[in-house]
């Protein structure tokens, strides 16, 4: 019996590729849910936009999610978020999934009508070689962080953004975008490289009001989308990019002796 | 700093044969008394173990009974850096650059299992132990600490302090930091990835796409008696 219990135990150390069950655990995109209710939103959509309005589900009760075409993305939300019968003022989220196995990763903007009281969740999907959307930051504020986030995590690049820069992996990382299924858990490089490279950053780079002012001033808030600083590389000379701190500890000592 | 010349130079008092004398010893008393009854925390509270670390500081634990009563919150200030959580790779400069600034003399707790192994915590984003980045003194195990085991990893430090000395002997000198490598890496680059290998049940967690990961790894060997 402990022999049986060994065996199972290390076939789902295995995991489960390949499997029965990998299959049914994750219906992905594409499988329409049975029984769509009708959503006033949807129908609208549909009238108003046509073939951009690709297909309607619902899902956990009363979660509709519409799917659009992303190059209409923009106006369909700016639609949504003006037109007198719908407004959908409150943006609430901006992200993505990803299912992995070369499917299409969705970026989701999840919608509530403050004065109608009603949900919209719209999708688009984007190829894994064209991951690019309109931003829909100039309607609302909000969506800049969220789609920061995006960008940082699933490497999604949102056309018209003012400032698309990594917001929660550092400025210098360079092992790609931790939250798509081929991300490896642990990152790309070794440990004691991550190390390195996480030393080798400078925050005062980034982070001074001085510096940020002086971006502010020289005009270069709207950064390309996409544009990715590049790390010094200092490989060869131990804290070559970096002297200050060292210069500090220096000075620290020389005052202690004397 | 300072320590490395003040070895070689002729103490007032030591024994003809370097050992130390009653002059020495008793200063050196004094002074390890006055350091470790005036240790100054500087708080780096990441996570949940920085909630177990404030109830320490407040009134049912009580750290001022062992002069802590002030935390320091500028390294410039302050003998002790207390890590108490996680700390991901973004702020290993951080960390590094607090303990640069940090006088002489210095000791650093790493509470809790993040802090001190990187816990559970072994992905893309978290640095495993933060004795890969700084010199740390005591480790204090749990998830999170109690405040009693904080208290007890500051009383090691105590004890700690107590064996040091100023003057003299080898071996019972002060950690010498060496300002040159500010703002590097505790670790050599090879023991890093050494002490950062994946363990335990971690293994497991690296599953590639398409598979749902909602029922637990059954692990019947953790039930055998």
């Amino acid at each position: 019996m402990a022999n049986d219990n060994d065996t199972k135990f290390e076939e789902s150390l295995k995991g489960l590729a390949g499997t029965d069950r990998a299959k049914r655990a994750m219906p992905g995109p594409g499988v329409q849910t049975q029984d769509v209710e009708e959503h006033v939103s949807v129908t609208a959509l549909r009238e108003q936009f046509g073939d951009a309005v690709l297909r309607h589900e619902q899902h956990a009760g009363d979660e509709h999610v519409v799917f659009v075409k992303p190059e209409r993305l923009r106006e369909i939300v700016a639609w949504l978020k003006d037109e007198a019968s719908q407004r959908y003022d409150l943006l609430k989220d901006v992200t993505c999934v990803d299912y992995g196995g070369g499917r299409p990763i969705q970026v989701l903007y999840e919608l509530w009508s403050i004065p109608n009281r009603r949900q919209l969740r719209v999708k688009v999907e984007l190829p894994l070689d064209g991951l690019e959307v309109d931003s829909v930051t100039p309607l609302f504020a909000t969506a800049n962080w969220h789609e920061r986030e995006a960008y940082d995590m699933f490497g999604v690049t949102f056309r018209g953004h003012p400032d698309l820069r990594r917001i929660l992996m550092p400025e210098n990382y360079q092992e790609g975008h931790p939250l798509r299924k081929d991300f490896p858990l642990r990152g790309r490089f070794s440990r004691a490289e991550q190390t390195r490279r996480a030393l080798a950053l400078d925050m005062e780079d980034y982070y001074t009001p001085a510096e940020l002012e002086l971006r502010k001033r020289k005009g270069e808030a709207t950064a390309e989308p996409g544009a990715q600083r590049s790390l010094p590389e200092t490989a060869g000379q131990p804290g070559g990019a970096r002297s200050v701190p060292g210069e500090e500890a220096q000075a620290g000592g020389g005052e202690d002796e004397a | 700093m300072g320590l490395e010349g003040r070895r070689d130079l002729p103490v007032l008092g030591s024994g003809k044969d370097g050992s130390p004398s009653f002059f020495t010893t008793k200063l050196d008393f004094i002074v390890n008394w006055s350091r470790r009854n005036s240790l100054w925390p500087m708080p780096f509270g990441t996570a949940c173990c920085a909630i177990e670390m404030m109830a320490s500081y407040a009134a049912r634990f009580d750290m001022a009974r062992f002069g802590m009563e002030r935390m320091a919150f500028s390294p410039r200030q302050s003998d002790v850096l207390i890590c108490a959580g996680r700390l991901p790779y973004k702020m290993a400069p951080i960390i590094r650059r607090i303990w640069d600034q940090m006088p002489q003399p210095k000791w650093a707790v790493s509470m809790g299992a993040c802090a001190s192994s990187g816990g559970v915590f072994d992905a893309y984003s978290m640095v495993q132990g933060i004795d890969t980045i700084i010199p740390v003194d005591v480790y204090v195990p749990g998830c999170p600490p109690r405040p009693e085991a904080l208290i007890y990893g500051l009383l090691m430090i105590h004890e700690k302090i107590k064996g040091e000395t100023v003057f003299g002997e080898e071996g019972k000198l002060l950690r010498a930091e060496d300002p040159a490598r500010a703002g590097q890496a505790q670790l050599p680059a090879e023991v890093i990835d050494q002490v950062a290998v994946p363990f335990g049940n971690s293994t497991s967690q690296n599953r590639p796409s398409g598979m749902d990961g909602g029922r637990a790894l059954e692990r019947p060997r953790d039930r055998r008696p």
